[in-house]
């Protein structure tokens, strides 16, 4: 089995109306669900808004930082599943189901290694 | 026995070879090192103790024992993964049986939405035509280096991503199967009309098309949209000779000469369009295929081909079709209803759709607009012979 990350990618800006959004942690959740039930979930996250990143680097054993996420884009990172599955098509049979719940693109990466199980 | 010879037979197999290993390894990168240690050797022990009886069951099975010396050389290679193929390789005897499938799971593999589509085929031509990383870069008018990097990441991701290697489950396969055949149809008109180069056709990447074609077929005997585009290629193909003129100017269909026409492949495509039509589940390319076997038997029936054109519209509504059945809306119903069509389409960036209204206002007699238009088609393609085609229609009408 491999592991893979699941991204979700978030436009900048105000949140969409919280009708919508009950709607979409709703599927989210039956989504995680469905992840759990299968044995594919390792962990998952949201994460708070952009704005409360802070992004560290170490310069001649100073450590430097700056308010903010690390890219400065449209879209930021607003949450992130680590799954197992067997392969790529496995893996983005799940993303494709995240992308449906949550109407965002999902990055679908490979992680380094093998995982058990 | 010429390398001349060694190299045929090779670039004949290499789809194959590759195929199999990967189906006993599971690494494409492997797969392809030993088919070369398997030609290297070829090189070496053929021309004196003459080819093997069965050149395809030799280069499989010499490759094999090839993979298993490098698999046991290099540690660097996942321990595990190794151990496993070589218990693999030890049970299995050097069969050809499911060669077959493994040329249709080494396509689909290729052919993987998560690889863009230059990447398809690339990998396409790469591992399941044998071409050289050279040959793949002339072809697709990009350096060396990059399409050397092209096919390094692609196999990269192949096997870190963790792409399977399988003919995809029957859900998913009316989505993958078109793919397949885009890349194949894109292969065939890159080698039908250079992009910007100076020849109209590039002989090998049609060669090669076809040869994936018919290979699909084999493969897929119950796909009708696999034999329609065979039958689509084999027909566009017979036409080769008759396409451009002794000084390399394009001819148009009306002005061609069928006797230069290749019957064999004619009859080839016109019974393979027969074939689908008794089928009765028709496509895109079966039915692009059919207006073309409608063409080979002049004078063309335009009623016909008006009528699939409105068939070929249902499947693939775009403005690129309507232009298409617009030319036969022209010889069915005037210049003027074409026109009329021509206009409401979106296609300003197209040299094609200039060149058709050209024609189009040429034959309602407004030559200035024509003038126009021919102008338009000018500036929109690098295509020699195109553009030699379109700058003598245009003194035609000045």
């Amino acid at each position: 089995m491999k592991q893979y990350l699941l991204s979700i990618y978030q436009p900048d800006g105000d949140p969409p109306p919280p009708e919508f959004l009950d709607e979409v942690m709703a599927r989210v959740g039956a989504w995680d669900a469905e992840v759990k039930a299968a044995g594919a979930w390792v962990f998952s996250a949201g994460l708070h808004p952009a704005s409360t990143a802070t992004v560290v680097r170490s310069r001649d054993g100073d450590a430097l930082m700056t308010d903010g996420p690390f890219t400065e884009g449209k879209e930021h990172l607003g949450g992130f599943t680590v799954i197992t599955a067997p392969d790529l098509d496995a893996a983005l049979d799940w993303g494709r189901k995240l992308a449906e719940a949550t109407t965002l693109p999902i990055e679908v990466r490979p992680c380094e290694g093998e995982a058990d199980g | 026995m010429p390398d001349v010879e060694i190299d045929r037979i090779f670039r004949q197999e290499y789809g194959r070879a590759v195929a199999v290993l990967v189906r006993h390894f599971g690494d494409i990168g492997l797969a392809e090192e030993a088919v070369q240690d398997a030609f290297t050797e070829a090189v070496r022990r053929w021309p004196a103790g003459g080819t093997p009886p069965s050149p395809a069951g030799w280069i499989i099975t010499t490759a094999r024992n090839r993979a298993i010396d490098r698999l046991r050389k290099d540690s660097a290679r996942e321990a595990k993964h190794a151990q496993a193929a070589l218990l693999h390789a030890r049970e299995e005897p050097a069969e050809e049986g499911p060669v077959r499938d493994d040329r249709l799971r080494l396509i689909f593999t290729c052919c993987h939405p998560a690889l863009a589509t230059n990447v398809q085929v690339a990998l396409t031509l790469r591992l399941l035509g044998g071409l050289g990383t050279a040959e793949i870069a002339r072809a697709f008018l990009v350096p060396e280096p990059t399409m050397a990097q092209r096919l390094v990441r692609a196999k990269g991701k192949i096997r870190d991503a963790r792409i399977p290697y399988r003919v995809p489950r029957e859900a998913d396969l009316p989505d993958r199967l078109r793919a397949v055949l885009a890349v194949v149809y894109l292969i065939f008109n890159e080698g039908y009309a250079a992009g910007s180069g100076d020849l109209l056709v590039r002989e090998d990447l049609c060669a090669e098309a076809i040869r994936l074609g018919r290979l699909l077929a084999e493969l897929m005997p119950d796909e009708p949209e696999v034999a329609g585009l065979l039958a689509l290629m084999l027909l566009i193909e017979s036409r080769r000779a008759s396409r451009t003129d002794a000084e390399g100017r394009l001819v148009l269909l009306a002005d061609q000469d069928p006797a230069r026409w290749d019957r064999a492949l004619v009859a080839e495509g016109q019974e393979l369009v027969r074939r689908c039509l008794r089928r009765g589940r028709p496509g895109p390319y079966q039915i692009q295929a059919a207006i073309n076997a409608v063409h080979s038997e002049p004078p063309t029936d335009w009623r016909q081909v008006l009528a699939l054109y409105d068939q070929l519209l249902t499947f693939s509504p775009t403005p690129v079709v309507a232009l298409n059945r617009a030319v036969a809306v022209a010889e069915v119903d005037g210049p003027a209803a074409a026109l009329a069509l021509v206009d409401e389409l979106d296609l300003g960036g197209y040299h094609v759709f200039h060149a058709v209204r050209a024609d189009l206002l040429r034959r309602l007699g407004r030559g200035a607009e024509a003038a126009q238009a021919y102008e338009a088609a000018l500036t929109r393609t690098e295509n020699t012979a195109e553009r030699t085609f379109l700058r003598l229609r245009l003194r035609e009408i000045r």
